[in-house]
């Protein structure tokens, strides 16, 4: 049976690692070598790492520090953060990295996912989009540049766009409920979920184990990313790396999942 | 030794960095002459069906890797694209296969598996508890990420099976020749010991 799959999800800043709250007041949480070797040990199913620096500053990747956490991830890795070629996207591949990821230049240029996905394969490629809900009327729309930028866009329109160009995964990660550990936005994902046919990770939110739970619950096969609570622990936000045990993981499929 | 092939495409520096953590040698071959005291092959893979064959054949590697397996019998090991490229066609391409596995590449039917690629940890249902999945029990995962699938000619060469939307051939073997679809590279325990396998076949 395929599972869903539970995903850490680290930022990168200022080559440290961090965790924001709503994309802001980032907060040193360790080294990214150092949590990719202990997510190893704690066999997690798959590792998003994002350098939030990248597309804002308008550089290049890191590719030494992609090559480093690459060799030591004994899991599948997708990296995201200032990629806005195909060339680029192949380099990264070629480190050992499983899946690239799109944000900014993908939304302001949806076509860059046909050309990168024809050199590096569909399953290869994962669009970000960071999305936040409008005060008035309710819609939502999707940011750029770190959650510094309004499209306007909607990004259910943008997911059906991105699926015919070829994406392989899309994450939606919600601006407002990042940091906040108060449960995922599921009214945005069940919105992007039933107009798309390829897999859907939500980030943003997870508080607890039953947060991943609910998630799993109402969608079956998604991705739960999580950042705050497999860096965090406690109610004063100690840092502390941490990862469900295989059993209870198993015992949280069991609870929450009915296919 | 074990070497890899890099022809541009695929994961070469998990295979080094995990046989290194094994204490087993392992090296890396992008020509002909770098193919020399190989003695297990490991042919990985990423990205569209005759982009990977045209890039092998590109490699210059070609003559020399038909002679080692087909003649000198190494046991070799596909990966993902790397195993597809085992098969005589492909739904994705136009260009000939390998053809060391009889069989062709189809892809998943979307009415039927709902979403694609097939991406994440799937249960593997081996056909034989020897060779490379010798000790494995009850219980392997390993990690996918395709939206094609094997179908073999002879059901002899199912080495091993799991379900998405229906069962579908997830490792083949014919003689030396092996093939998985998922990635023993980052399947975590599963994968170290189906990689450790292979070097002891």
């Amino acid at each position: 049976m395929l599972r869903p799959r539970i995903i850490p999800c680290l930022l990168i800043h200022n080559k440290g690692l961090v965790k924001t709250l709503k994309f802001k007041d980032p907060k040193y949480v360790g080294d990214p070598l150092n949590a990719v070797k202990i997510f190893n040990e704690k066999e997690v199913d798959e590792l998003i790492v994002l350098d939030i620096d990248a597309s804002v500053e308008g550089r290049e990747p890191d590719y030494a520090l992609i090559q480093k956490m690459a060799m030591e991830c004994r899991m599948p890795f997708c990296y995201g953060g200032g990629i806005s070629n195909a060339d680029q996207a192949k380099k990264i591949i070629g480190l050992g990295v499983e899946k690239i990821a799109l944000s900014t230049a993908a939304v302001l240029n949806p076509s860059l996912v046909k050309q990168i996905a024809d050199e590096i394969g569909s399953q290869s490629v994962v669009v970000v989009l960071d999305v936040k809900k409008k005060l008035l009327g309710g819609r939502y729309e999707v940011w750029i540049n770190n959650g510094r930028k309004n499209t306007g866009k909607c990004p259910i329109e943008l997911s059906k766009v991105l699926q015919d160009l070829g994406v392989g995964e899309i994450v939606v990660n919600s601006i407002d409920a990042d940091g906040a550990m108060k449960g995922y936005n599921l009214d945005i994902a069940e919105k992007i979920h039933k107009n798309i046919h390829v897999p859907l990770t939500i980030l943003g939110g997870a508080g607890s184990l039953d947060d991943i739970g609910a998630l799993i619950n109402k969608f079956g096969i998604v991705g739960a990313a999580v950042g705050s609570l497999f860096v965090f622990k406690g109610v004063y936000k100690a840092v502390l790396i941490n990862y469900p045990s295989p059993t209870e993981k198993d015992n949280l499929l069991k609870r929450y999942l009915s296919l | 030794m074990i070497k890899v092939i890099n022809y541009g495409l695929g994961n070469i520096l998990s295979f080094i960095n995990l046989y290194k953590r094994l204490n087993i040698e392992c090296g890396v071959a992008t020509s002909s002459r770098e193919l020399e005291g190989a003695t297990r092959i490991i042919l990985p893979g990423v990205g569209s069906f005759d982009h990977a064959i045209d890039s092998l054949n590109q490699s210059g590697m070609r003559p020399a890797l038909d002679e080692l397996i087909l003649e000198k019998k190494l046991p070799v090991l596909g990966i993902c694209v790397g195993m597809q490229m085992l098969a005589g066609s492909s739904d994705e391409g136009q260009r000939a296969g390998l053809g060391w596995v009889p069989g062709s590449v189809k892809k998943f039917d979307l009415e039927r598996v709902k979403q694609l690629p097939h991406m994440g940890w799937n249960d593997v249902d081996p056909v034989d508890a020897e060779g490379l999945f010798k000790g494995f029990g009850d219980s392997s995962k390993f990690y996918f990420l395709h939206s094609y699938y094997y179908e073999c000619e002879q059901q002899a060469h199912v080495l091993a099976t799991a379900n998405y939307g229906a069962d579908f051939t997830c490792a083949v073997k014919n003689n030396n020749v092996h093939g998985v679809q998922f990635h023993p590279e980052k399947s975590h325990q599963y994968g170290m010991s189906l990689l450790k396998n292979f070097s002891e076949l």
